[in-house]
């Protein structure tokens, strides 16, 4: 089949570029993604049960899916609002903001944790003023939060910013001239339009939230039961030569991870319902 | 409603879209803005719409002074280019949508709005793709979707921007003369923008001649076409032939002719154009008497029902242009590189000194 449509193709190659595709997408994603699986399946159903379901183990599954949810929707909120201005307003320094907006990308990971770390311990910069009155950000699930907001803004701000600019004005004087007022312009017919983007960012936001570890570790404290991450939890089993403990972990992150994401991928097929 | 433009002007930065312009828009009468892009048309309507606020001048809807109104207080309903649609919802919605943004207290209920759209879609002969989206449709079927979304909310006055600009040919003929049925049923005080002069004639009750901001002229597409007010508006409707030549005391001589130019009676010995419309330009074979130039045929083009005639006249290198009607050219028997005769039916000069 493969070869009749390479005949009636004009772009030549099609047998060997899709046999190149899947050759390399197997090579990179599935294999070792399906030897996760055979790791696991050393142990029995219910070492299985008994590893992935340790209070422990639970409780990390609650900081690490809470935090990044919490980070992705503060980052929805926030990234919508940067792209925003970075599109509508003119003002100096824009392109350094542009710029700035990048920065988590590119940031080494561990220099954003031990930065973030020091700037919100009891003796840093902002640190020294929130814990008097209460707030304590690092070492908690809060300071987890935090740096997952930190390392997740870019994707929210990159994916919203092109759907921005590309929106006409027209749309909205059309609004306006049919009595809509700012806000009614922005809730029915802005918004819409920039859901499937926002809903892109903020998938991509928790993605790497879940999956984040360096920045985090730095100030997260690590306190089992409290602001013990799982991609930690992992680390520490492996420490322990557990290595079927790790992947059965492991296992379930990439399970949720997985139906996270075709959830979210659904509610943005259906968002994007009109542009057949 | 009446819409009265008071000396308005408008600029961008350097660029002055609008000088000192006043108009008057009688009610209910269906109005064309025409002019070349650029020509601060398109600036006009916006300003009526609110969209633009004017450096100076007023706006008055039915005498009342609405300068200052908000484009929402307004009613006005406004037809974008490339129509606006709001491409997440289905017809339906997008022409529900002036209705259901209403405040509470003067919205319409569920089904007063249904039955209203129904009637919309009858209106736009679309009534069977109401739960389709915009990019569903044919330019032609999206543009009139964005009429029936500016018409639902009943406005007092209809903006147009280049309506039918992003159609193809034939649809446009189609839709113009749609709008112009439609405009005899509804009665809605209409002003659209356009630089196609074919659509003006044909729509519009009057027509308005913009040029560099400033008005040329105003009159019904007859007096505009016939009388044009100024070489621009000449120059701009229709195509046109330019003689140089001079007028003294009410003759011009132009390409070696004596003609009467009456409304150039005071001239003395000035420069002058005289412009001749193509089609008023007829072809000879013998020159008897006078009022004719010498020409040679250069070339033939049959465009649908006429035949375009280049001409060369003879003791120049100027060439002319001359649309015959099909059956006076199958008559003639034009051959390229024969000798004829042009003799301009109807010839408007102008003082050289008047043009810009």
């Amino acid at each position: 089949m493969a070869g009749g449509r390479a005949k009636n193709n004009v772009l030549p190659g099609f047998t060997p570029a899709l046999g190149y595709t899947i050759f390399y997408l197997s090579l990179i994603v599935l294999i070792p993604l399906s030897a996760l699986f055979f790791k696991t399946a050393t142990l029995t159903w219910d070492d299985f049960v008994a590893a992935v379901t340790a209070p422990r183990v639970l409780a990390s599954y609650r900081v690490t899916f809470g935090a990044s949810l919490a980070a992705a929707v503060i980052n929805g909120f926030f990234g919508v609002l940067v792209a925003w201005v970075l599109v509508r307003y003119r003002f100096p320094g824009k392109k350094l903001i542009d710029a700035l907006v990048d920065l988590p990308f590119a940031l080494p990971t561990a220099v954003a944790g031990i930065t973030l770390a020091s700037i919100y311990s009891q003796n840093g910069w902002l640190g020294r003023y929130l814990e008097p009155r209460g707030i304590k950000v690092a070492f908690t699930p809060l300071g987890i939060a935090v740096a997952m907001v930190f390392i997740g803004l870019p994707f929210v701000v990159r994916t919203v910013q092109p759907v921005l600019e590309e929106l006409d004005q027209e749309i909205e004087e059309a609004a306006s001239c049919l009595g809509a007022n700012r806000w009614q312009t922005f809730r029915r017919v802005l918004l819409p339009t920039m859901l499937p983007a926002i809903l892109t960012g903020f998938a991509l936001s928790f993605a790497r939230a879940v999956g984040e570890y360096g920045s985090i570790i730095f100030i997260a404290g690590n306190m089992p039961m409290v602001s013990e991450i799982t991609p930690l939890l992992i680390i520490t089993k492996l420490e322990q030569y557990d290595y079927a403990g790790a992947t059965a972990i492991a296992t379930v992150m990439l399970v949720v991870s997985f139906f996270m994401l075709l959830c979210i991928n659904l509610l943005q097929k259906w968002s994007r319902r009109f542009a057949e | 409603m009446s819409i009265e433009i008071q000396a308005v002007s408008k600029s961008f930065g350097t660029f002055t879209a609008l000088k000192d312009v006043s108009l008057k828009v009688p009610s209910g009468e269906l109005v064309a803005l025409l002019g070349p892009s650029g020509s601060g048309k398109t600036s006009l309507l916006r300003i009526i719409a609110g969209l633009e606020s004017p450096d100076s001048g007023r706006i008055l809807f039915d005498g009342e002074e609405a300068t200052k109104r908000q484009v929402q207080e307004r009613q006005v309903g406004f037809v974008f280019q490339h129509y606006a649609l709001f491409r997440h919802m289905t017809v339906f919605d997008n022409i529900a949508f002036g209705l259901t943004v209403k405040p509470k207290k003067s919205r319409p209920s569920k089904q007063e709005i249904r039955d209203k759209v129904h009637n919309l879609l009858k209106l736009i002969q679309l009534e069977n793709l109401a739960d389709r989206y915009p990019a569903q449709l044919s330019g032609g079927q999206r543009q009139r979707v964005a009429l029936a979304r500016a018409l639902a909310v009943e406005p007092q006055v209809l903006l147009l921007d280049e309506p039918f600009g992003a159609l193809d040919a034939k649809v446009r003929l189609e839709l113009r003369r749609w709008l112009r049925r439609l405009h005899d049923e509804i009665h809605v005080t209409s002003v659209f923008v356009t630089h196609d002069q074919e659509e003006a004639l044909e729509v519009a009750d009057r027509i308005v001649v913009m040029n560099e901001g400033r008005i040329e002229q105003e009159g019904t597409p007859s007096e505009v076409y016939d009388r044009p007010a100024t070489p621009f508006v000449y120059d701009f409707l229709g195509s046109v032939n330019l003689f140089h030549g001079r007028v003294h005391e009410g003759t011009a001589q132009m390409a070696g002719l004596d003609l009467s130019s009456p409304e150039n009676a005071s001239a003395q010995d000035a420069p002058a154009v005289g412009y001749v419309r193509s089609h008023d330009i007829a072809i000879e074979r013998d020159g008897n008497g006078s009022g004719a130039i010498k020409a040679e045929v250069r070339y033939l083009l049959s465009v649908g029902p006429l035949v375009r005639v280049d001409l060369v006249l003879s003791g120049s290198d100027r060439t002319i242009e001359a649309e015959l009607p099909r059956d006076e050219a199958d008559r003639l028997q034009l051959q390229v590189g024969e000798q004829v005769y042009a003799r301009p039916r109807k010839m408007r000069v102008f003082v050289e000194d008047y043009q810009i």
